[in-house]
Order: structure tokens, then C-alpha cells, then sequence
């Protein structure tokens, strides 16, 4: 179970890493590079995005990622089987990253089996919120899988709580308004968004957007539980090459 | 939010949880509208003094010999102020900004219409404004990229994705979750998430309000069928809703383009190429392939080129209530042509694909029977277009002469 993996690896350490990379971007082999590079830096999970042609809350680095991805030719079964090689090659949690369509699509049920049988252990959907999703978290119930669900600044506490009932896993903060890749001000009322946050639920939380250098995890030490570093690591790839990937990482703790 | 916005198993709200508070918002402030007699008072007088509602029915008498069978009704869309029916949408959510006090409008535009009727509302209200629009819609719809620009707002071209419509409504959402405090994104048509679908039909339908009643007036009886263009579907939306109780056969009319079997098409409804999916938050019937992946679409006319379609329209196909009809580029150019010269009329080319499928079926009909076709806008603005399909030599003169002496 994935919460019992995180609460396991927070005994030994203060905060986790999650990465994230586009599946397919800038090719399937690049990607298992920079997977291992991101597992051998001590990355703790990974959110892997299938991409879509309307991701609609990304910014324009993962949005072109997405697109780049797509134009390659990347299909939901391309990604399926890299996905497998994945989990039997290292041995951290991987989550699904996409929009709710290539779910809806697949067919939900057995989209989720689908990840079930390639040891996938999540999934974050950022245009599927809870009222929406009951054959979503129904099938993912079934098969012992997280539906990982998000929380904003803009989501008052009742609605917290609410949205605590469904999730699984951790709840995926978002640190501001906004799309993915823009800057994020670490200050005061971040900490007390968190707080907010704490309250609403018992699972890990994780905090993302705008998490790009060692400063921003230090900072979110003690107020959460996981450090997302999404966009950043696509534009040290793009700018610095794969093989910088690794030390950005080991870099940042 | 308690009530999500479903028409049978279409419409929904699936958007980012950064959005919900701010959707909730907008569902509160547009229910007390609708409950404030007030309010529906205020958009009258600003839709009769502002824009020229009621838009008159012309009985198209040229159109009616010609093809000797219906008589030919068209509804006047194209006399509203900005030229088409997208200010009924506008002024309503203008007003509806007023009342949450808000100081920034967004929008998308394709054909560009709904982006000059958001401007002019903007510049109305002295509401800050950005529009965002495909690149390739701005290449080709450019006079109304030049009004929206004199009129105070901002133009973005959308160089993402297939830089049409679909794509310029994934960059106003993205502007939106940024900027909700003091923004709001005026969606241009009878899509998106709950409430956009119900509140823009809302607005929309004091022209099939209107175009029953003066139907009823002149000719002391109903239309046996309806046309209009879908693109989103707002106008659709707007003249069905007066005959949703009627007798009376709906048609809605989707942009064939290059033909169903050549793949560049935008019909989602008329052709067997749609299919249910989930994208710019709501579920309706898209183009997309068999991953999920939303299909490039294609028309003549830039407002009917667009992935999906209203929950509600695709809700009202499955019930049968409305037939679903595609034209071709060519045949509505005809169309346009046929109108131009018998009428005088300047039907934009999205509301000449409702004058297209009326004229293929219209010789099937009694001479007693009425039709009525929505001219939703007027052609102006697709001036260089059609000058292009025409090929007409003297405007290409014209033109060249105008970019030698820019250039001098």
C-alpha cells in the first residue's frame, strides 16, 4: 500500500521527492535514462504522465512535452508497456499522471486494471474531481490502488475534508493558483495553506508547483511530507541535457 | 456544487480543483440572476437600447420563388450590434460580472465574433480584457482581430496544439486559474463546464423567445422545421429552446468542410466519427481518436471549427429531438452565393451552413409550410475568405495596391 510505504520512508527521512516526467518525452528510451538517473539520485516516487492533447493545467513546458510526446506517435499502449518495464526494473512506487479522458476512453474499469497488472500503485487525474469519479475511485478500490486527489489554496476546509473522504495514498497539494511551471512565493501563507491542509486530513501530504531548488524543500520541511518536482527537471533535461538530471537531483537534498 | 450540469448523460464540470471555489461562484451569482426579476428587466432595456433586440424575421421572398417550396423565414442575428448572436451571451455575462465585481474579462474566439462582442462589452463596462485566439483563426477572421484591438483588448494568438478554437479555450483556462480574483472568462458558447452550458442557452434564448412569437404574429402559425449552424452550439441553443415544446422539426447543421469521408470535417454529431469523451471540462461528443486524443478538425468557417459540442445539443440528439445535418465548404460557398444575389442578405459563413441544408431539402415541402433559418451573424468579417473562394480578381488588385503602398 503506498501510504504504508510513504510512512515507512518518512522514519528515515524528513521529506520525500516526487518526480515526474512525460511518457514518451523526448523519447521512451530517454525517459528509462532518466528514470534511473532520478531512482539512483534517491527520488522516493515517481508520477508518470500518459499525454493527452488538451492538458488543460499544465503550463507550457509539460504542455509542449505533452504535445512533442504525442507527435512522436506515443499511444496509451506504447505507454502501458514502457510503464511495465518500469515497475519490474525499480523498485519505488510509480503513479499514473493524465487527464481523465484517456481513463474514459480506455474504459475506466479497465484502464485501472490495466495499471493494476503492470504494478502501477496511482493515480493523479487533475481535471476528475471527487463527485465526478465514482467508477474512478470504485475500481481503484478494488484493486488496492490510490486515487490521489488534490487540494488548492481556493478549497475551503469543508471541501477538504470531503475530498479527504475519497483519496488514498497522499493528497497532492497544489502550492498556488495557476498552472504547473510558474513561480511559487515559499512564504508565509503557504505554511499556513498547509496547515489548512494538515487539519483537513490524516494522509502524507504532498506539495507541488513551483518546487524547483534545494531552498523550496528545505523550506516545506515539517509543513509536508513530499517535495513534487515536476516541471523543473523537463527544463534541466531540455537545457542541460539527460545526464544533468541526476546531480539536479542529488542537488536538491 | 450540488447540481453539476447534466443533460442525460452529457454536460458534467471536470476541472482542476483550483477552479471550484471560483465555478461555485459563478453558479451563485447566475442563480440569484435568474431568481431577480430585476436582472432579466436590466438585460432587456441594455439588449434593446445597446444591440437591436427584438432582431426582426425577414420573409425571404426571392430565396421562397426560387425554390418553390417553404416559405422562407430568416431570423436577424446578423442585425445584432457586433454583428452576430454572440452579444446576447456577452451582455448577459457582462452584466452578471458587474454583480460579482469583477474589473477583467477573458474569452476565446474562433470566427472571432464572440472576441469583438466580449471587447465592446469590455469597453461598455470599462472592464479590463484579453482575448485569446487561434493563430490560424487570426490569419484568417483578421478584420475582427483589428476591432477587438481598436476596441481596448488585448489579442493572444494561441500558437499551441491545432491553434484553433479548441486550443484558444485550453489557453483561457489557463489564464483563468491564474487570475480568478478579479476575472472572469466569458465562454462564448453553450459548452464547458457547468454552468457555462445552461447559463450561455439562457442568454441565448431570447432569440427563439422572440422568433416564435413573431412567427405566431405574421403568419399565424408555426415553422415546420428549424436550421441552424452548431459550432459550440449557442445559437443553435438560442432559436431550438422557443420550439423545444412545438411541433416542429429542429435541424442543426455541422461544418461538413472537405467532406465526412475526407476526414476534414468538424461534425461530431452528423457523422458516425464521434465519440463521448471527457475534455475542456465537460463530456459531450467529440473528435477524437481511439486513445482518447482530440482530432484536428477543419471548416471554411472558423466558429463551426470546434472538437466537441454542447452536453445539451448531444443530449437532445440521443433523445431524438434534434437531427443533426453536415454541409460541405462547397455547398454552403453556393449557399452564400444564392443568398447574396436573391436576398441581399450577408449570412457569416457559419450561418450560411443553416441556409445550405435548408436549400437541399426545402423543394420536398408544401408551399404552406414556413421554415425559418437562423442567420446567426452577418458575412463581413469573412470578407478575405470568401474573396479567396471566389477568386475575385478586382479585391486581389485591391490588395495588392493597398500592401505596395504600405510598403512605399
Amino acid at each position: 500500500m503506498l501510504e504504508t510505504y510513504l510512512r515507512k520512508r518518512l522514519e528515515k527521512k524528513n521529506i520525500l521527492l516526487m518526480t515526474h516526467i512525460v511518457l514518451g518525452y523526448p523519447s521512451f528510451e530517454d525517459c528509462f535514462r532518466i528514470i534511473q538517473a532520478m531512482v539512483a539520485a534517491g527520488v522516493d516516487l515517481m508520477e508518470l504522465q500518459i499525454p493527452f492533447s488538451e492538458p488543460i493545467a499544465d503550463g507550457s513546458v509539460i504542455l509542449h512535452a505533452n504535445q512533442k510526446a504525442l507527435a512522436n506517435g506515443v499511444t496509451i499502449q506504447g505507454c502501458l508497456d514502457f510503464v511495465q518495464k518500469v515497475t519490474h526494473a525499480f523498485d519505488i512506487p510509480f503513479l499514473i499522471m493524465s487527464y481523465y479522458n484517456i481513463f474514459f476512453r480506455y474504459g475506466v474499469r479497465d484502464f485501472v486494471s490495466a495499471m493494476s497488472q503492470r504494478g502501477l500503485q496511482g493515480a493523479i487525474i487533475p481535471d476528475l474531481p471527487p463527485e465526478e469519479g465514482k467508477d474512478y475511485f470504485n475500481a481503484m478500490r478494488e484493486h488496492k490502488l490510490a486515487p490521489i486527489f488534490i487540494y488548492s489554496p481556493t478549497t475551503p476546509d469543508q471541501r477538504m475534508k470531503y475530498i479527504a473522504s475519497f483519496a488514498r495514498g497522499f493528497i497532492y497539494c497544489v502550492a498556488r493558483k495557476g498552472v504547473t511551471g510558474k513561480t511559487t512565493s515559499f512564504s508565509g501563507a503557504l505554511t499556513k495553506y498547509l496547515a489548512r491542509c494538515r487539519k483537513a486530513t490524516n494522509l502524507p501530504l504532498a506539495l507541488g508547483f513551483g518546487v524547483k531548488e534545494k531552498a523550496d524543500i528545505d523550506y516545506l520541511e515539517g509543513k509536508a511530507d513530499i517535495a513534487v518536482v515536476g516541471t523543473q527537471t523537463i527544463r534541466i533535461m531540455e537545457n542541460e541535457g539527460i545526464a544533468s538530471v541526476g546531480d539536479f537531483i542529488l542537488n536538491l537534498r | 456544487m450540488i447540481n453539476r450540469g447534466y443533460y442525460g448523460k452529457f454536460g458534467g464540470a471536470f476541472m482542476p480543483e483550483i477552479l471550484t471555489a471560483t465555478v461555485d461562484e459563478l453558479v451563485k451569482a447566475f442563480e440569484a440572476a435568474k431568481n431577480d426579476p430585476s436582472f432579466w428587466k436590466e438585460y432587456m432595456y441594455i439588449m434593446s437600447t445597446y444591440s437591436c433586440r427584438p432582431t426582426p424575421i425577414t420573409f425571404a421572398e426571392n430565396l421562397t420563388r426560387h425554390f418553390g417550396g417553404a416559405r422562407i423565414y430568416i431570423k436577424r442575428e446578423d442585425l445584432n450590434h457586433t454583428g452576430a448572436h454572440k452579444v446576447n451571451n456577452v451582455m448577459g455575462q457582462g452584466l452578471l460580472v458587474k454583480r460579482m465585481g469583477k474589473t477583467r474579462v477573458i474569452a476565446e474566439t474562433g470566427a472571432g465574433q464572440h472576441g469583438v462582442a466580449t471587447a465592446t462589452m469590455a469597453a461598455k463596462y470599462g472592464f479590463k480584457c484579453t482575448i485569446y485566439m487561434g493563430e490560424v483563426d487570426v490569419a484568417r477572421q483578421r478584420p475582427n482581430v483589428f476591432w477587438m484591438e481598436r476596441l481596448g483588448a488585448e489579442v493572444v494568438p494561441v500558437r499551441k496544439g491545432t491553434r484553433i478554437l479548441k486550443d484558444a479555450i485550453n489557453e483561457a483556462f489557463r489564464d483563468w486559474v491564474t487570475s480568478m480574483d478579479d476575472t472572469h472568462y466569458v465562454l462564448g458558447t453553450a459548452c464547458g463546464p457547468h454552468p457555462f452550458p445552461e447559463m450561455v442557452s439562457y442568454f441565448q434564448s431570447i432569440i427563439g423567445k422572440e422568433a416564435r412569437r413573431q412567427i405566431l404574429e405574421q403568419k399565424g402559425k408555426l415553422p415546420v422545421r428549424v436550421y441552424a449552424c452548431v459550432g459550440g452550439g449557442s445559437n443553435a441553443m438560442g432559436i431550438f429552446s422557443g420550439f423545444f415544446n412545438d411541433p416542429v422539426e429542429l435541424v442543426g447543421v455541422e461544418a461538413g468542410g472537405k467532406g465526412l469521408d475526407s476526414g476534414r470535417h468538424a461534425a461530431r454529431l452528423a457523422s458516425k466519427k464521434g465519440s463521448v469523451g471527457v475534455a475542456q471540462g465537460y463530456k459531450t461528443y467529440f473528435l477524437q481518436d481511439s486513445d482518447g486524443q482530440m482530432k484536428e478538425t477543419y471548416s471554411v468557417a472558423a466558429g463551426l471549427d470546434y472538437v466537441g459540442v454542447s452536453p445539451i445539443l448531444a443530449s437532445l440528439r440521443e433523445e431524438g429531438r434534434i437531427r443533426f445535418e453536415a454541409t460541405t465548404d462547397r455547398e454552403v460557398l453556393d449557399a452564400f452565393s444564392l443568398t447574396i444575389e436573391k436576398e441581399g442578405l450577408v449570412p457569416a459563413l457559419e450561418s450560411a451552413h443553416a441556409f445550405a441544408q435548408a436549400f437541399k431539402e426545402i423543394s420536398d415541402l408544401s408551399k404552406d409550410d414556413i421554415v425559418l433559418i437562423n442567420q446567426s451573424g452577418r458575412g463581413d468579417k469573412d470578407i478575405f475568405t470568401i474573396a479567396d473562394a471566389f477568386a475575385d480578381q478586382n479585391w486581389r488588385k485591391f490588395i495588392k495596391k493597398k500592401a505596395e503602398e504600405y510598403r512605399a
